[in-house]
């Protein structure tokens, strides 16, 4: 480290892009990684195009990774970097507009060339036009000082120019004072059989840190000391990552075998991969031909006795559909999980959107209520995967689990949770003393059935379909046994109110405004209310984790504001359930569609204009 | 599954209490009495038996069969009993299913199945029409019938399920007609008795869609000389005095008639049900007239349940991670005091 005091930050926030081509999702998981083991609050969010590779150069082959890094809680991966590292002409035009006057912008100067930018669809010259001048620019000769620095090591000249986003990573870890060595085990086991590429990796990495330090790259390096975090282990999770964990624990837990038939799709994809490592766990992840078979072979393992789940993404929820309506009508525990993207259709397939819940409470032929629950951060994943599996496995009826592209491909700090210290699971069996069991026999207070799986003998029947009686399960056409059991499996749902925590009020405890939301904006939202509180407003937060049943307090919590504005990433799904839910109130809605999370700014903005209107 | 020497089982054991509701003279009663009948001999417990079905005539049949049962949705089956056997591979697992639901609705989870190899038995009952939603023409119904739905006559051209069987890679396809209740007890025995994906395609008479259809074949005065029952190991032989056989001429299956025009007795091809190479067992599936019923293919591989099993004792025997809890702690760690 340099001869220059270092700074310390209470916050920064550092956006990484290049082409799609240039490592920046492992730029910035690496920073993320090192930033993580300093004891720093992290929250990251990568924005890369829904095509593998791109046309080289454009912006549409941009790809980009922000995270924010803090002493303080962090709750979002930051509205608008501090830092921008731009690896060509594509990048610095695709994210010119996020950066806030006088902050940093690291240019690779080699990619700035006349064709380059015109590619990129600058009319002039960049560095000339006068675009930059507001702002604090390193022109760095990124790719050509990587070649100098590993022209002697015997690289082809292919693997030199990769090495270039560890120069770059280089860099920013002297900006920010990282150490080098996490990123340095990182590569040692990630080429333990290529030696020479490890070593022009780390060699490109160490000349990126020394370079900055040579040319003093900030006025004075910075640092950002550890977040005041509640004590624990703990370790950087990714949201995919830590749903998949997180049924892991629930089969573990509840002494089940994990089964999750699933078919590839974005962003959920992950989901799939994770548990397809731990087979060994009891884990059993089947790639099926289709959606459909996906969850139908989950129908199957869960009426033999697994625990089974299904993971998707909207499309694939919208295939699902007829099966999830079996499963409902059969009374089988069963998670499935929607990673919501942009939609209709293919739509946004890499960009997130809330627009899905609408699918998941009514998205199926005839009167087919499921337990709904969201994810609010891509930790909070974990907890909500073993939740949806203990109230699927308690209460005998499908469970939708929303997640959304925002926190499966977002990283966080995740306190280190042991097996033993999880809540307890007790699937819903019937007891083998039970005197003439029946097959829709239930629960008193839950309305669950009690299950029974093929291999028991003398319980032997049958399920299925179609109507069935009450008790017994056989096929009934009786006009008031239907109607009957309409009632009783929405009830069941209902009743799982009785079971779930209420909900909770953040911020002011009553007041003038009330900020409603539901899953992966929790961040965002909290953080704009932290705001407000400093600006001494009366605003308070209610997210729900909970959607179906709602939390039995919510209308009493709705009760105590002067406005209710519920915020969310669609054209308005949860405000119009809660307008019919709970219409006694008035709801004023604030929503965004454009693939992209909610800015801090720019809800504290519509809170002041609600508040003062 | 657990296998036990003998079971004092008859075939009432396996009738549950449900009023079997099929149309008077249906071909699925012969089946159903069938299937009732075999599973004493099968050496399975009835506990351990799942029958899974999707929607339609022949999908009703779990309800009939005082096993564990899953009446499903429409082609979905394939995917259902999948999930069970993979679930609890000691599981006997049965999928009954028809025309529509298995090659149409169904078709991508038919053919998948029986690419995977999971150890199901499938049976696929071919009355070439929809029965259920009141007659119209199936994958299998002939080019040119004459349905509720193809007035003029059908102009798409049919699937042969035992071309699509042994095409999709199956491993095992037999035929039977509803008409022959021994041999269709032998054939669904050796479909239980063999490990893999086994289609069982039964013609299967619909009495009021599709009277009649097979009768080309299973009528009294043309079973004689339109139908081959062949077993493995023996030659192909049929006819009154057993005087027809089928012999290969060039790349053809062709019928020879012993004495006439030079053929012997050692020309008549003998059966080989267990040769992996399945060309000689889709020029028989393909064969119409005369149609060949009984084991065409029954060559056995390494199951896909086997395969999983095996990963997984490789997984355990390699991963650094021996529990949850290591999996959890593994990698970087920082601890907050």
């Amino acid at each position: 480290m340099g001869t220059t005091a270092v700074q310390e930050l209470e916050k920064v926030v550092i956006k990484f892009a290049g082409d799609s081509g240039d490592g920046m999702q492992l730029t910035g998981t690496q920073f993320t990684g090192t930033s993580a083991l300093l004891g720093n609050d992290i929250a990251t969010f990568p924005d890369y195009p829904a095509e593998i590779r791109a046309p080289q150069g454009t912006v549409a082959g941009v790809s980009g990774f922000q995270v924010h890094i803090g002493q303080t809680q962090i709750y979002t991966p930051g509205d608008q970097p501090d830092v921008l590292v731009a690896m060509n002409a594509a990048a610095l035009k695709a994210n010119i507009g996020e950066v806030a006057r006088g902050k940093t912008i690291i240019l690779d100067i080699d990619n700035f060339k006349r064709k380059d930018w015109e590619k990129a669809g600058f009319e002039e010259d960049p560095l000339e036009s006068g675009l930059l001048s507001d702002y604090h620019v390193i022109e760095a000769p990124i790719t050509s000082l990587t070649r100098t620095a590993l022209q002697d090591l015997g690289l082809d000249n292919k693997s030199i120019t990769r090495s270039k986003n560890m120069f770059a990573l280089g860099m920013v870890y002297w900006m920010f004072s990282r150490p080098l060595d996490y990123t340095e085990r990182f590569l040692k086991d990630k080429f333990a059989t290529k030696e020479l590429i490890y070593k022009g990796n780390v060699k490109a990495l160490k000349a990126g840190f020394n370079y900055a330090d040579t040319i003093e790259a900030l006025s004075s390096a910075s640092t950002i000391l550890p977040a005041d975090m509640e004590p624990g282990l703990y370790k950087n999770i990714m949201g995919n990552e830590a749903t998949a964990w997180g049924f892991l624990a629930a089969a573990e837990k509840s002494g089940k075998e994990l089964f999750l038939g699933s078919y590839p799709i974005t962003p959920a994809s992950e989901i799939l991969h994770e548990i397809s490592k731990y087979k060994h766990f009891g884990a059993k992840a089947f790639q099926a031909e289709d959606e459909i078979a996906g969850i139908v072979s989950s129908i199957g393992a869960s009426f033999a006795g697994d625990l089974a789940i299904t993971t998707t993404s909207g499309p694939g929820l919208a295939l699902k559909g007829e099966a999830l309506g079996l499963a409902v009508m059969t009374e089988l525990p069963l998670v499935v999980v929607d990673v919501q993207r942009g939609g209709p259709s293919t739509g946004l397939p890499t960009k997130t959107e809330q627009s899905d819940l609408m699918q998941a409470l009514y998205g199926r032929n005839g009167e087919s209520p499921v337990i709904v629950v969201a994810a609010k951060s891509p930790a909070d994943c974990f907890d909500m995967a073993f939740i949806a599996s203990k109230l699927t496995l308690e209460h005998v009826t499908p469970v939708i689990l929303l997640t959304d592209g925002y926190v499966a491909n977002g990283s966080q700090p995740w306190k280190i949770k042991k097996i033993e210290d999880l809540d307890t699971i007790t699937p819903h069996d019937a007891d083998k003393n039970m005197m003439n069991w029946q097959p829709y026999e239930r629960d008193t207070n839950s309305l669950a059935r009690y299950m029974v799986y093929p291999g028991m003998e003398g319980y032997e029947h049958r399920i299925g379909g179609l109507e069935k009686d009450g008790i017994t399960g056989n096929i009934s056409y009786d006009p008031k046994n239907h109607e009957e059991m309409v009632k009783i499996r929405e009830e069941k749902v209902q009743r799982v109110a009785n079971y779930i925590p209420e909900l909770e009020i953040h911020g002011a405890q009553e007041g003038d405004l009330l900020v409603v939301g539901w899953g992966g904006t929790f961040g965002s939202l909290t953080t704009a209310i932290n705001q407000c509180e400093v600006n001494e407003r009366s605003v308070g937060q209610a997210h729900f984790s909970y959607i179906k049943p709602l939390p039995k307090n919510t209308a009493e919590v709705f009760g105590k504001f002067k406005k209710i504005v519920v915020c969310e990433l669609n054209n308005g799904q949860l405000v119009n359930y809660l307008r019919a839910e709970l219409p006694q109130f008035k709801y004023l809605q604030y929503n965004k569609i454009q693939g992209l999370p909610f800015r801090v700014s720019e809800l504290t903005e519509e809170f002041v204009k609600i508040l003062e209107a | 599954m657990e296998k036990v020497e003998t079971l004092e089982y008859t075939y009432k054991d396996f009738a549950s209490d449900q009023e079997v509701k099929w149309c008077p003279g249906c071909g699925d009663y012969a089946i159903l009495k069938s299937v009732q009948k075999v599973m004493p001999e099968i050496g399975v417990k009835k506990e351990d038996m799942v029958f899974v079905s999707g929607i339609g005539c022949s999908s009703r049949f779990p309800y009939y069969m005082n096993t564990y049962g899953f009446h499903s949705i429409h082609g979905r089956a394939p995917a259902l009993a999948t999930g069970v056997k993979l679930a609890n591979p000691s599981l006997s697992v049965w999928q009954i299913t028809g025309d529509g639901d298995a090659l149409a609705i169904g078709g991508n989870h038919f053919i998948h199945a029986i690419r995977r190899n999971v150890d199901l038995n499938i049976l696929l009952f071919n009355n070439r029409i929809y029965g259920l939603t009141k007659g119209q023409f199936s994958p299998t119904t002939d080019l040119g019938h004459k349905t509720k739905s193809s007035p003029q006559g059908t102009i798409d051209n049919p699937f042969n399920p035992g071309e699509l069987v042994i095409g999709a890679s199956g491993h095992f396809f037999a035929r039977i007609t509803d008409t022959n209740p021994k041999m269709m007890q032998k054939v669904i025995k050796s479909a239980a008795e063999h490990s893999g994906t086994c289609v069982v395609e039964i013609m299967q008479n619909c009495v009021i869609f599709n009277d009649k259809v097979f009768s080309d074949y299973t009528a009294k005065e043309n079973k004689i000389d339109s139908i081959i029952n062949i077993e493995h190991g023996k030659p192909m032989l049929f006819g009154a005095n057993n005087e027809k056989g089928l012999i290969l001429k060039g790349f053809k299956l062709e019928v020879g008639i012993i004495g006439e025009n030079g053929v012997t007795e050692d020309d008549i091809l003998i059966h080989d049900a267990y040769e992996e190479d399945n060309t000689m067992h889709m020029m028989l599936a393909k064969l119409k007239m005369p149609i060949v019923n009984g084991v065409i293919r029954a060559f056995e591989d390494e199951t896909f349940e086997i395969r999983l099993k095996k990963q997984v004792e490789e997984i355990e025997r390699t991963s650094k991670f021996k529990s949850v809890n290591d999996l959890f702690t593994s990698g970087e760690t920082w601890e907050i005091k």
